[in-house]
């Protein structure tokens, strides 16, 4: 079954192309990009069963193989990637396709949004799927390529001010990244991951060490970690309400995954630890503060988004298996609960012209169902006990604990100043815009029941993980049990330590 | 492993020179230190493929040939660094249309936080950000028509 793997980046190219053909007939557009989503989540669900029973699937692209070609491989932990992001993709775009239809004409979504958007897919995809680091660099590109134009999409003076900023700062982390590259081709002479999970041990410690850092720092900026967060407040909150959604769901993610990727398969060692589970701390702190500083419900969002990528990589610093687990079962809970908060804010905003805490008021009189919606998942983001967000939030403070040094019991007191704070800051943020009395008169504009729809559908997704989180935390247990023990990743790209499957079998002389 | 001086002499000014147009404000001078960088990293691949050779395809002689891996991988960054910087163009063009220049302003939270610093510290509480964006439009309009 390995020919599903390549899947969740073929049919969104693919789709992309047609979508462009169709690019003047919106409803088959439409129609187009909500069949590969769909079939993207199918293909996903798929795999993660599939992996799940039969180990990492691999498939090298072209019958180059291994170490030479391209291997792309979906392990348990790729595997429920690509299907919590399918989940996000889907409910998004019926949301955005939703708004178009009750807008109207001018309203909708411009022809470049659909390919634009399944674009954005097969780069989220093909980072994920990627068993070679420069293709993660491509996938990267795929999906920042695709971003860049969603963030700017109308070209306002404001979105491009934000997206100028957006712009720069990715692509200055793209060339870290590319630097990596460079540097680990230069001291090894290969970029596939699994054969460099041998390769770089045999070097000398400081080369190691810089390589790591490197790679390191090139993710960071991606996954918003302080100090190179200041970006993500700034440039989010200025794009439509959909799109601000799928980011924040999915782009930092990205950055997430590369580093328990390259933290787990690469460097094994724990070397940088210390410093990332400080940078975790401080994230989660400065990044909460923020929030309780603002008075405008999409940013305020926004630096949530910032606090919690914090927990994930409290996660990944522990580098227990326990640890592990649990930063993987927080990012399906996050990706699912933060896209349904942004969704939320759109609603808002289109209800009542404004996200600032200050002008709105006496929501929850005149739409008691949006007062509803907004509170679940944030309840649910702030970890109330029997939704997701608590399950794995205890997972974290678990692993914390059984850590046992002083520095783990640091992160362990920040993670619950942090949730705290979060219930604080969600809290006054549901008051002032639901509960106090209207400060400003405004026309209401009714909601269509389409656009509620998904909204629902991703804050009830939220809430079903807690339902299954026992076998959901099974899995991730397995999936970090792979990624700590390394060899199911690498024995299945690299068979028997040689070569992959492939036609290139000629032993090739060291360049 | 040896490696050309001169390939590393190159690649670290590129990179150099690129940082600090990097770190200027208008969009057109960031584009070119992008444009600089990204060469700059592809001569660190150049030198990553270790000594030069033959072509990979004519020449049959392992011995002799040069790495084919990094050249494929320089050909990518290429393309796709080709299209970033006419994404990148065209947003600077876009906000020389609305602006009349392409600097990258300073972000809402700054200010508002220079906003905070310059008047007294109570009145500035009540003014809310949709406003505050909406001034700070108002002075780069002025701003431009002082340039005209």
């Amino acid at each position: 079954m390995t020919w599903l793997v390549p899947l969740p980046v073929v049919i969104p190219l693919l789709a992309a192309g047609l979508a462009l053909v169709f690019g003047r007939r919106p409803r088959i557009q439409a129609l187009i990009t909500t069949a590969a989503i769909g079939a993207v989540f199918a293909v996903s669900i798929g795999l993660m069963v599939i992996s799940h029973n039969q180990g990492p699937q691999v498939v090298n692209v072209g019958a180059w193989g291994a170490p030479v070609g391209i291997a792309l491989v979906v392990d348990r932990l790729s595997a429920l990637m690509l299907a919590v992001s399918a989940i996000v993709l889907l409910g998004v775009l019926i949301y955005a396709l939703a708004q178009g239809i009750a807008d109207g004409p001018e309203g909708s979504p411009l022809t470049i949004f659909h390919p634009t958007y399944l674009v954005l897919a097969a780069g989220v995809a093909n980072a994920f799927i990627s068993g070679d680091l420069f293709n993660i660099y491509v996938g990267f590109e795929i999906l920042l390529a695709a971003s860049f134009v969603l963030l700017t999409l109308g070209a306002t003076g404001e979105r491009i001010r934000a997206g100028s900023i957006y712009v720069v700062v990715s692509l200055v982390s793209s060339v870290l990244f590319l630097v990596a590259i460079a540097a680990i081709y230069a001291a090894t002479g290969t970029v596939n991951l699994a054969d460099l999970s041998g390769k770089l041990h045999d070097l000398p410690g400081d080369l190691q060490f810089t390589l790591q850092a490197l790679l390191l720092v090139a993710f960071l900026v991606k996954a918003a970690v302080f100090p190179m967060s200041a970006w993500l407040p700034d440039s989010y909150p200025t794009a439509p309400a959909p799109v601000t959604a799928v980011f924040a769901g999915l782009l930092t993610k990205v950055g997430v995954y590369a580093i328990i990727r390259t933290q787990t398969l690469l460097f094994s060692d724990a070397r940088m630890d210390t410093i990332l589970l400080i940078a975790a701390i401080i994230t989660m702190l400065v990044g909460i503060i923020g929030a309780v500083a603002q008075d405008d419900l999409k940013r305020l969002l926004s630096f949530t988004l910032v606090s919690h990528i914090g927990y994930m990589v409290f996660g990944i610093a522990l580098s227990s298996h326990t640890g592990l687990s649990a930063a993987i079962f927080y990012i399906a809970h996050h990706i699912t609960v933060q896209t349904a908060l942004f969704l939320v804010a759109g609603l808002v905003e289109r209800h009542s012209g404004t996200t600032s805490l200050e002008q709105l008021g006496g929501l929850a009189k005149i739409a008691p169902a949006l007062a509803v919606l907004f509170f679940i998942p944030a309840m649910n983001l702030a970890g109330i006990p029997p939704m997701s967000g608590f399950l794995g939030k205890m997972g974290l403070l678990q692993a914390g604990v059984s850590d046992g040094s002083p520095l783990a019991y640091a992160a362990v007191a920040a993670s619950l100043i942090t949730s705290l704070l979060t219930l604080y800051a969600i809290a006054k943020a549901w008051n002032k815009a639901f509960w106090q009395p209207a400060t400003t008169e405004f026309n209401p504009t009714p909601t269509p029941r389409s656009m509620f729809g998904p909204t629902a559908v991703l804050a009830a997704v939220g809430v079903v993980l807690a339902v299954v989180a026992g076998p959901l935390y099974a899995y991730t247990d397995e999936a970090a049990r792979d990624l700590s023990a390394r060899t199911p990743y690498v024995s299945a790209v690299l068979i028997d330590g040689e070569r992959g499957e492939g036609l290139s079998q000629v032993e090739v002389g060291d360049g | 492993m040896t490696a050309s001086l001169a390939l590393v002499f190159a690649a670290a000014v590129l990179i150099a020179t690129g940082v600090y147009l990097t770190l200027e404000r208008s969009l057109s001078r960031i584009v070119i230190g992008l444009s600089l960088l990204g060469n700059g990293v592809n001569l660190l691949f150049l030198i990553a493929g270790g000594r030069a050779g033959g072509a990979p395809i004519n020449d049959g002689d392992t011995a002799t040939m040069s790495d084919p891996l990094p050249q494929a991988m320089v050909l990518t960054a290429i393309v796709i660094s080709l299209g970033l910087t006419a994404f990148v163009l065209a947003m600077a063009y876009r906000s020389w249309q609305l602006h009349g220049h392409d600097e990258v302003q300073d972000d809402l939270e700054d200010r508002r936080l220079a906003a905070r610093l310059l008047d007294a510290p109570d009145d500035v509480d009540d003014t809310d950000l949709e406003t505050e964006a909406a001034e700070a439009r108002d002075e780069t309009d002025d701003h431009v028509e002082g340039q005209r």
